[in-house]
């Protein structure tokens, strides 16, 4: 135990003396937490129309209001044929062509029905496809209303067919704001970002400038020296994530619904968890670049399929079993849970099985791996 | 009977098909000043890695303080100081605390480090800069504290792997003193070396090529057997025959 000490202090030392990461450890969370959720927002506003209107009816101007003003569509241009439109969807102008034929007011009259019809530009997918939904909850309403218009004097029995609509309530976050959704998340990258990365970075610089090499050659124990290491990161991602539930509370008046004391034994597990796995890359790399490749690879997958960006339901199984084999999986499913449905240790008593299974494989692999004699 | 603090049999370090070294047997004893040279890349590295239990031996035997370099691993650790070729000091902690660090680990406790160091500092002169961070130290400054540092636990043997390389001269003889006055004190010192005049400090000289180890013997029996005035001769004598191009 006195060796510890004597390691923890020197690693305190020098984790304290290096300004720039330290700067980083605490200006990070700060920032992200109030950049990131602004910028990264899946609602989708102004999806970019083109109005190609061939028909210059009563009707045609009517559906045109009111798809610009339902808030989400904005009408960029008016060309006169579907060609001209797409030169928009080209230019990147436009997102979404909307055609109304000749003859659309006199059919919609006459016949009761009509087509138009939609184009949308499938590059940007999500903002495409939620554009086209959109155009179509708001072309299905403005039928509503023309059938009330039309239909309702003749034939009102089948009026009652379309009276039956959906009403959808977002639970625990009831606005389906972006930022509830968001902002926990974050929580979970910057514990991992300092798990993964800052460990492994860590040790591997000691290897570059030669003094792991004088390490091995004491008499410190590899538990010493892994502890060593530990400690001293899991304190400061402790710090970090109490930092990071400050400016949830003070920014975004985000506080957990759960208890706190539940989810920082998440927060505490997690980070062990990630620091194992920073010690595991540690062992492979000889270079802080080797390091900062394989710890950026293994977040990569670890961050997209954690279901932080998309949910883990609409991934295929084989993705889905692979994103159930990524601690972040389970700890964003549960710092959510926690923070805004308020689950309690009975909700969530098997994720902290996965991680504690995660924290002991990944450390012990890596203790395993570390070598003080070649 | 001498006791022997470091004794090699046949001892091998094989990497492939190629054989960094190449049975080498040797024998150190206590309070030595033991020169270890050769040419870059006949293997001394290698070999002092093994004896320092950094690295596993292919085959042979090998004791150092007597432990055996297979199975008792860490017990050497706890008997030997090293120093290495790279400057394995922390750069960013002072020079107190680098001592406190190396000090600590070898199980020092904290109120003999804390005499023993100031006593250090002293000594090197270096009491103004006890304080400032061990980067910016001129590297002769640097490498003195490194050696003061891997012998502040009194280990029985230390080893040292050029430790003047890049050093000026005045700088070189002041580390050659440090290392007598660690002999004096009864340390058996284990050093590796390009520069011929620091051979001739060596008690005993060793010179590897290609992984063997050629002759072995004091600086002036090795003179003498080989009819030259300087060691200088008698390296280039032995080295020049060398297969492995230095690197």
């Amino acid at each position: 135990m006195k060796v510890l000490r004597f390691i923890l202090q020197k690693e305190f030392r020098q984790i304290f003396r290096d300004k720039t990461i330290l700067a980083m450890m605490f200006a990070m969370p700060i920032i992200q937490l109030i950049i990131l959720p602004l910028a990264a927002n899946f609602e989708v506003k102004n999806v970019n129309v083109v109005y190609v209107d061939h028909d210059h009816s009563s009707y045609s101007q009517k559906l045109i209001n009111k798809i610009g003003s339902s808030g989400y569509f904005q009408i960029v241009a008016t060309p006169s044929s579907y060609l001209k439109g797409l030169e928009f969807i080209e230019k990147g102008e436009a997102d979404l062509i909307l055609e109304i034929p000749s003859g659309f007011e006199r059919n919609l009259v006459r016949e009761g029905s009509q087509k138009v019809n939609i184009a949308a530009d499938a590059i940007n997918g999500t903002k495409s496809n939620i554009g086209y939904a959109y155009l179509n909850v708001v072309l299905a309403d403005f039928n509503r209303d023309l059938d009330i218009q039309f239909k309702l004097p003749k034939q009102a029995p089948t009026l009652s067919s379309s009276l039956i609509t959906i009403s959808s309530t977002n639970w625990y976050n009831p606005r389906a704001e972006y930022k509830y959704y968001m902002v926990p998340g974050i929580l979970v990258l910057l514990l991992t970002l300092i798990g993964g990365f800052i460990t492994a970075l860590n040790i591997v610089r000691e290897k570059e400038i030669g003094t792991i090499e004088q390490i091995n050659v004491t008499p410190i124990q590899k538990w010493q020296f892994i502890l060593g290491k530990l400690i001293p990161f899991w304190i400061v991602g402790m710090i970090v994530f109490t930092v990071g539930l400050t400016v949830m509370y003070l920014v975004y008046g985000i506080f957990p619904k759960g208890s706190l004391a539940v989810l920082y034994l998440f927060a505490a597990i997690y980070l062990i968890a990630l620091l194992g796995m920073g010690l595991l890359i540690s062992t492979f790399a000889d270079t802080q670049l080797q390091a900062m490749f394989i710890a950026f690879f293994f977040m990569m997958i670890f961050m997209l399929m954690s279901g932080f960006f998309t949910s883990t339901d609409s991934m295929p199984d084989w993705a889905r079993a692979i994103s159930e084999f990524t601690p972040v999986t389970h700890f964003i499913k549960v710092v959510r849970l926690i923070v805004l449905k308020g689950s309690g240790m009975k909700e969530v008593g098997k994720e902290l099985l996965y991680l504690i299974i995660f924290a002991i494989v990944l450390n012990a692999l890596a203790i395993y791996n570390y070598r003080k004699t070649s | 009977m001498e006791n022997k603090a470091i004794v090699c049999k046949d001892l091998t370090k094989q990497f492939g098909d190629f054989k960094a070294v190449d049975k080498i047997s040797f024998e150190v004893s206590e309070g030595e000043i033991f020169g270890f040279l050769g040419a870059n890349g006949a293997g001394k590295t290698t070999a002092m890695r093994i004896l320092c239990g950094l690295s596993y031996p292919t085959s042979g035997e090998a004791k150092v303080a007597g432990f055996d370099v297979y199975k008792e691993q860490e017990k050497i650790k706890k008997n030997i100081g090293y120093m290495s070729q790279k400057f394995s000091l922390y750069d960013n902690l002072t020079i107190l605390e680098n001592i406190e660090f190396y000090g600590g680990v070898y199980g020092v406790s904290r109120p003999e480090i804390k005499e023993r160091s100031a006593e250090l500092v002293k000594t090197l002169g270096l009491e103004k800069e006890a304080k400032k961070l061990v980067g910016g130290l001129p590297l002769g400054w640097k490498q003195k504290l490194a050696f003061s540092v891997a012998v502040f636990h009194r280990p029985k043997i230390v080893f040292l792997d050029e430790p003047t390389g890049g050093v000026d001269p005045i700088t070189r003889r002041q580390f050659w003193d440090m290392i007598y006055e660690a002999s004096a004190n009864g340390i058996t010192v284990f050093v590796t070396t390009h520069y011929m005049d620091e051979a001739e400090y060596c008690n005993r000289i060793s010179i590897m090529v290609d992984g063997r180890v050629e002759a072995i013997d004091s600086p002036t029996a090795l003179k003498e057997r080989f009819n030259v005035a300087s060691m200088d001769e008698v390296f280039y004598e032995l080295a020049r025959n060398a297969k492995r191009t230095s690197d």
